[in-house]
């Protein structure tokens, strides 16, 4: 099993949360001091070298007008991962093709970042979730399509090395694609999704041979999620050879009430503020889902898990904490319980979780967690996923 | 719940038809005795189609009523992504029923979309009933013309859209499934058709002296989402429009203020 660090690059430093009605979208930016983020974002990149030092693979991600995630470009971010370090993986998950809408663009990106990093690059593609469709004006209900296209689009670029070829697609038109420089892998990185409920996608993303990723959700819904990838996935020829990625928030102390007091830091995330218009624009969610809402049936995911306390979302896997020894056990239990995975991502920072106590998980987890579920039999046979140069 | 694209199409009462336009099945409704009027419904349809105004129209015309694509049981292809789009398939439709020179009723919505048939098949319409339209841009590139409903919280939305929302209140626990998932179905379709640009099509304005026929612009003043300045401007872009206000009602004062929005359509309908 591979392990991850993860974290969104917070600006914790706001008003009370009860003067606030979100953290999201609206959140005006005379909240955001750029001496303070200078800081932040330093000190961030500063985490994800120790990181790297310490053994562990790297992946960030972006999100825009919110708060929670001051990584609003996360190219950038991995440009610099990508000459700063030189042991692990980097991962970006992902480019939110479907609201970027220029997918040649992140295709030069990504090849461009593939050889500075000589061959180090996991490139993932993310619908985006519901609120980023208001910052980037994309209309909910034709995510996916954008999505679909972007990829398809993009693995073509990748792949093609001899005369230019045209594409007119439903969202971008190019008469003469001729990408500059091609990637460093061969034939190209591998390829990251992620996806919290579609099946149908996740069975697209598997018989592709793509890496499957999802979020914070109980074990439960992974294991049905991981089924259906499992139930579809081919080889198909990607370098590391597809599998799956699961994350959770993690926090590794000494003592389990260290650690406990970690996790209460990082839980943090899990409670930003959102109003409700952003949480489901209009034909985000599948018609089925929307009327189960209107019908009071359907609560949002995090809103049920933050009602419920530490404990309850530690035994759904949600939640990682406690002594290396436990946090061990709760890797392995829940790979028991899901049938198997292949990627941990943490989020090991989040909120006012300083750089010390950061710092602290960071190398416990290296030290005493990840040699003992390095060697997780893999789901997939991932071959040479190590193999950078 | 069933697939919508699964449902049979049946007959609820009032005559049905079923037309296959530009490959796509559109549910056409027909209400009423007399000559005929093509009423185009807002995005609000199950409301408006429950109104009294509709009932008090369809006691003076034959109504034709269609349900756009994506709205009500009607097939929404993937090529169709704007009001542009839906206003070919409705002109294929009157071509098909041997219609023109026929009054129109546009509601919200729906008037966006009777002004792009109108302005691409003059003579189409004998006279333009207006009512709280959108689809036309007045300001500038900085200027807020139409109050953003997605962005905005739904307690804020709610006081733009009705003078009273009591009106708007529906207890969809107690409907009926299929009619949830039309409601449900017919804001994402909205959404998808007036999301970019917003509420508007960026070309339509220049367009609109094109519409040569008596245009009748009807307005909520306490309408929030498109203000009555906004309706009296449309009602200036056109060779022969008029303005006029319908007291204690929000953006649809077809549902607010039936008996008004009625007495004022049939008034100017029935001049010569």
């Amino acid at each position: 099993m591979q392990s991850w660090f993860f974290t969104e690059m917070p600006y914790p430093h706001l008003p009370p949360m009860d003067e606030l009605s979100t953290m999201r979208v609206t959140l005006q930016s005379k909240h955001f001091d750029p001496k303070i983020g200078a800081d932040l974002y330093n000190r961030y990149l500063d985490e994800y070298m120790m990181a790297d030092d310490a053994g562990l693979n790297l992946m960030v991600n972006e999100h825009h007008q919110t708060a929670t995630c001051l990584d609003v470009a996360a190219p950038l971010s991995l440009a610099i991962l990508a000459r700063q370090t030189s042991k692990g993986r980097i991962c970006i998950l992902g480019n939110p093709i479907a609201n970027r809408g220029d997918p040649l663009r992140i295709a030069e990106e990504m090849a461009m970042v593939d050889c500075i990093s000589r061959g180090r690059l996991c490139a993932g593609f993310v619908r985006g979730v519901p609120y980023e469709v208001f910052a980037a004006n994309t209309v909910p209900s034709r995510t996916v399509e954008r999505l679909w296209e972007g990829i398809d689009l993009v693995q073509k670029a990748w792949t093609s090395h001899g005369e230019p070829f045209n594409f007119e697609g439903q969202f971008t038109h190019r008469r003469t694609v001729n990408l500059w420089p091609r990637p460093y892998q061969t034939p190209h990185p591998p390829i990251w999704i992620t996806g919290s409920s579609d099946l149908p996608a996740i069975r697209r993303a598997a018989d592709r041979g793509f890496v499957f990723a999802t979020f914070l959700q109980p074990y439960t819904k992974v294991r049905q999620l991981f089924d259906a990838y499992r139930s579809a996935y081919k080889l198909n020829g990607q370098p590391g050879g597809g599998g799956t990625a699961f994350m959770p928030l993690v926090y590794v102390a000494d003592t389990e009430a260290e650690a406990e007091a970690g996790m209460k830091e990082l839980i943090w995330y899990m409670q930003a503020k959102t109003e409700p218009q952003y949480r489901n624009p209009p034909g985000y969610a599948p018609v089925d889902t929307n009327v189960e809402a209107l019908r009071g049936a359907f609560a949002g995911r995090t809103d049920a898990m933050r009602a419920k306390g530490l404990e309850f979302q530690r035994e759904q896997g949600v939640i990682m904490y406690g002594t290396p020894d436990q946090v061990i056990a709760q890797v392995k239990r829940f790979y028991d319980l899901v049938g198997g995975f292949d990627h941990l991502l943490m989020m090991m920072q989040a909120g006012f979780l300083d750089h010390k106590r950061t710092c602290a998980n960071i190398n416990l987890f290296a030290k005493e967690v990840y040699p003992a579920i390095r060697d997780l039999a893999r789901t997939q046979p991932i071959e040479g996923m190590l193999a950078a140069e | 719940m069933a697939d919508i694209q699964g449902w049979t199409l049946s007959d609820k009462g009032t005559a049905m038809d079923v037309k296959t336009i530009q490959g796509a099945k559109l549910e056409i409704e027909r209400r009423g005795k007399g000559s005929p009027l093509l009423l185009l419904l807002s995005e609000e349809e199950q409301l408006d189609l429950a109104s009294p105004f509709v009932a008090g129209l369809a006691e003076t015309y034959e109504l034709l009523i269609p349900h756009y694509p994506g709205f009500g049981r009607s097939e929404r292809p993937e090529w169709v992504s704007s009001p542009d789009d839906i206003s070919y398939m409705l002109l294929d439709l009157l071509d098909a029923e041997g219609l023109q020179n026929i009054p129109v009723v546009g509601l919200s919505l729906g008037g966006w979309i009777a002004l792009e048939m109108a302005v691409k098949a003059r003579g189409i319409f004998s006279k333009v009933v207006l009512v709280d339209a959108i689809g036309v841009k007045h300001g500038g590139v900085f200027d807020r013309d139409i109050q953003d409903i997605w962005t905005s919280h739904p307690a804020k939305v709610e006081a733009w859209k009705w003078h009273d929302a009591a009106k708007s209140k529906r207890d969809f626990g107690a409907m009926a499934e299929e009619d949830v998932s039309i409601h449900a179905r017919n804001i994402e379709s909205f959404a998808r058709f007036c999301w970019d640009p917003y509420m508007h099509n960026p070309k339509l304005k220049r367009r609109l002296h094109r519409v040569t026929a008596p245009v009748q612009v009807i307005w909520g003043e306490n309408d929030g989402v498109v203000t009555p300045a906004y309706g009296k401007a449309f009602a200036e872009a056109f060779a022969n429009g008029r303005f006029e206000t319908v007291a204690a009602a929000g953006h649809y004062p077809q549902i607010e203020q039936p008996a008004e929005t009625l007495a004022r359509t049939l008034a100017f309908l029935a001049q010569k």
